[in-house]
């Protein structure tokens, strides 16, 4: 909390201390908003002019774009807040593109009657990433709807990287044989909102969101070079929903090895208790890697170096099969198929 | 997890399996009644690794499942009334009624909550004093007493604005229908685990008799299931059709009086219609009389169109046993998870989701053999 | 059906107007359980726990002993029946 202690903490931008719909008209209340809250928060060069865009210099190297909207619900939760989760999802895009982030624009939805104090929070969170991952908030939008709609507030970002150079990463380099990875454990995120959202209480250290920027660690692949062929970031829908796309895209078949999945003790008993299958659960700082099966060793090692890399693990492979598809093999060897995510996981009794 | 773990062992549950290799001479049929008991035997792929001439078939034991048309179209009726807070167990949220379901009613803007615990929907009903909270309460004997302490709760705090929609369905008449029917191919049940936790299993020995088939009283990890499974064919082999507990760690053969207790003080037993199965006489719970005045369906009356089910779906004859689920020609087709025709596809303890979800494919699908 | 599992009472809660519950660890995560059909069941226990209820208390030694007995199962089986390439090609 000491870095957000340095930022200003603007008065109060309206005699009242709520959202109202002029804040979104572009007039008197709008530029009080952006002068008082936004622009000290994000303070950049690029933002400064306040002009329609944000002029930028040329990059060397290809460029990155992406775009994420956030909309979760609740606005904050054990590990984060919606807007710290906007930047980093938006950095963990970049990452699996391999690209440095530079730059990111930030539109804004709020809901009529938001306390000004919630957005005063989410706006402090979001510069706290920004300045942390060095991706500058460059330029943005705020529109306000009618009391009802947009569940407090939703965020919309865009975030523009530079790819660097040698890096190809992409479902049609994957080849039967190649070891499918997961840079650390499953199912935090995801849980820590269900478990936040529907109040199931439950209580455990271990029920937090794993929010992280991961671009360093994605890094640390690059020394593995060409032998590194798919990275994503598997949130809505887990990891399942990275490997049924992927075994879409590249027509291949995928083998899960369950016993190796690595799960914290918290999130084992979550899963059981509730019912629901770690594998479609949302994660926010783990990615996926796909690698050459000789480099999978070099390419474990490099990422349990990093901080957020400690629990890698390998967990499937990729083989080639008649009818593409994704598997898993249980701890008593048998295989069946791993289900794709329908809709969020829903806890059960049955 | 103490208790769980070391149930899911493989190498216990090798040896299991060589000791029901071993022990297999003739070609057996077994049911297991529970879903969640389906859903590990299809998870973990024992009926792949069973010895050929050993068919298991997955019984009735849903209850997601087998709660009836009427029952859902009620709960998609109360929750659309405005001001009604419904509250449900998460896997009913997806299960269609006729037309709908209660995630549909939630996008048409009615407000319903996903609980873990009927509990918790006391909890939002003290809560909310001025919101009528209705909980939605299906489930065997084994959820019966939590519905139960539930109201018993809300009596304690003297709530006035808390309902259940009694929609409960008891097991054992379920399998007397089962071994009555006339082309019954089951010669041994492995009985819900947690359901005799709650009844005890005094009541089986009368089945086991009647029927003469061995009735073992099965946990839910892999290893317990393997274990239930050599119990039962062990008798099998030797003729004999006895009542066993498996799961004797959890479950005793009064069962839990406590739990018992606090349903009798609820609930009292009436027919019901299953989904799929017809209506069996003395199956279900409804409210005693003391407790009527937390009858949701007598507090908010609500007509509802005569239900119909598929004309085409054949779950009576996959919840009998009799076919599985790929060997009906709408599964997968005119019949998956989104839109099924009957109550197995409905959720995933269903024999039909359960098939749709891990054995879809000619590589995780072993030529489990029929007759 | 019936996803019940087994979690440790860490502390009883008995006040007054609620019907009594406990404090109950699954792995890494706790929740509070409500234990009037398990009344006599104390910190460190082990209970099933139901849909937010304690369905039965798990008797510990009967635990022990169904393991110490599947351990030994088998011990006097010399050799895998015919049937056993099914086990042995899924397997491993």
């Amino acid at each position: 909390m000491s870095e957000l202690s340095g930022l200003t903490c603007p008065a109060p931008v309206t005699s009242g201390d709520r959202v109202l719909l002029a804040h979104g008209e572009g007039g008197r209340l709008t530029r009080r908003l952006i002068r008082e809250l936004l622009l000290p928060a994000f303070a950049n060069d690029y933002l400064r002019p306040l002009a329609d865009g944000a002029l930028l210099p040329a990059a060397g190297g290809r460029l990155v774009m992406t775009t994420d909207g956030s909309v979760v619900s609740p606005l904050f939760f054990p590990g984060g807040d919606i807007g710290k989760l906007a930047v980093h999802g938006a950095i963990n895009d970049l990452a699996s593109c391999g690209a440095d982030p530079l730059y990111l624009s930030l539109a804004f939805i709020l809901e009529e009657g938001l306390p000004i104090e919630t957005l005063r929070r989410v706006v402090v969170s979001i510069a706290a990433a920004s300045r942390a991952c060095g991706i500058p908030v460059v330029t943005g939008d705020t529109k306000v709807v009618p009391h009802g709609m947009a569940d407090g507030l939703y965020l919309t970002t865009t975030a523009i990287g530079s790819q660097r150079a040698g890096i190809d990463w992409s479902a049609r380099r994957v080849r039967p044989g190649d070891r499918v990875i997961v840079t650390g454990t499953l199912g935090e995120h995801g849980l820590a909102v269900l478990a936040a959202r529907e109040g199931f209480e439950l209580v455990g250290e271990g029920l937090v969101s794993d929010s992280a920027p991961l671009h360093e660690l994605a890094k640390c692949l690059d020394a593995c070079g060409e032998a590194v062929h798919f990275v994503r970031d598997p949130t809505r829908g887990g990891v399942a929903a990275v490997l049924h796309e992927l075994s879409e895209a590249a027509g291949v078949s995928i083998v899960v090895d369950e016993p190796a999945l690595p799960v914290t003790s918290a999130v084992h008993g979550a899963c059981e208790l509730l019912g629901l299958d770690v594998l479609h659960v949302a994660n926010e700082g783990k990615l996926v890697v796909v690698v050459d099966p000789d480099a999978a060793e070099a390419a474990l090692t490099r990422l349990r170096r990093h901080p957020l890399g400690r629990a890698a693990a390998a967990v499937g492979r990729i083989t080639s099969a008649s009818n593409p598809g994704v598997l898993i093999r249980g701890g008593l060897g048998a295989l069946r198929m791993l289900d794709e995510p329908n809709g969020a996981p829903l806890p059960r009794i049955c | 997890m103490k208790y769980l773990d070391e149930y899911r062992d493989p190498a216990l549950a090798r040896r299991l399996l060589r000791a029901i290799h071993s022990t297999v001479t003739r070609r057996w049929t077994i049911m297991e009644v529970c879903g969640g008991q389906t859903h590990t035997i299809i998870r973990s792929g024992i009926d792949l690794l069973l010895p050929s001439k050993l068919r298991l078939v997955h019984g009735p034991g849903c209850p997601v499942c087998v709660t009836p048309l009427a029952a859902i179209d009620r709960a998609l009726a109360i929750s659309s009334r405005p001001g009604i807070l419904f509250c449900s167990f998460g896997d009913m949220l997806r299960v269609p009624g006729s037309g709908r379901d209660l995630l549909s009613v939630r996008a048409e803007g009615a407000d319903i909550r996903m609980v873990y615990s009927p509990l918790d929907a006391v909890r939002l009903a003290r809560d909310n004093p001025s919101r009528e909270v209705v909980f939605f309460a299906v489930g065997f004997e084994t959820t019966a007493p939590a519905t139960a302490l539930a109201a018993r709760q809300a009596r304690l705090w003297g709530l006035r604005n808390f309902s259940l929609l009694a929609a409960h369905v008891l097991v054992p008449p379920a399998m007397a229908a089962l071994l009555s029917a006339s082309d019954n191919q089951v010669q041994g049940f492995l009985a819900a685990g947690h359901v005799c936790a709650v009844t005890g299993y005094e009541a089986y020995h009368g089945l086991a008799h009647r029927f003469a088939v061995p009735i073992v009283v099965t946990g839910f990890e892999p290893v317990d299931l393997l274990e239930g499974i050599l119990l039962t064919v062990r008798q099998l082999e030797s003729g004999r059709n006895q009542v066993q507990n498996q799961y004797a760690r959890a479950v005793r053969s009064e069962g839990n009086r406590s739990a018992q207790e606090a349903v009798a003080d609820v609930y009292e037993v009436c027919d019901r219609p299953w989904r799929g199965l017809g209506v069996l006489p003395r199956s279900g719970l409804r409210l005693t009389p003391r407790y009527r005045d937390m009858d949701a369906e007598l507090r908010f009356p609500v007509t509802t169109p005569p239900t119909v089910e598929s004309a085409e779906c054949r779950s009576g004859e996959v919840l009998r046993g009799l076919i599985r689920p790929d060997q009906c020609s709408a599964f997968g087709t005119r019949c998956t998870p989104d839109s099924p025709l009957g109550a197995p596809m409905v959720t995933s303890e269903g024999a039909c989701a359960a098939y749709w979800k891990y054995r879809r494919t000619k590589e995780a699908r072993a030529a489990a053999p029929l007759a | 059906m019936c996803l019940g599992i087994p979690g440790l009472i860490v502390e009883r809660d008995d006040r007054g107007d609620a019907l009594p519950s406990a404090r109950v660890e699954f792995g890494g995560i706790q929740r509070k359980v409500c234990i009037a059909c398990v009344p006599d069941a104390v910190p460190g226990d082990y209970v099933i726990v139901h849909a937010g209820i304690a369905i039965s208390r798990l008797d510990a030694e009967e635990a022990e002993r169904l393991l110490e007995h599947l351990r030994t199962i088998g011990e006097l089986e010399n050799e895998l029946p015919p049937d056993s390439e099914e086990l042995d090609e899924v397997s491993g």
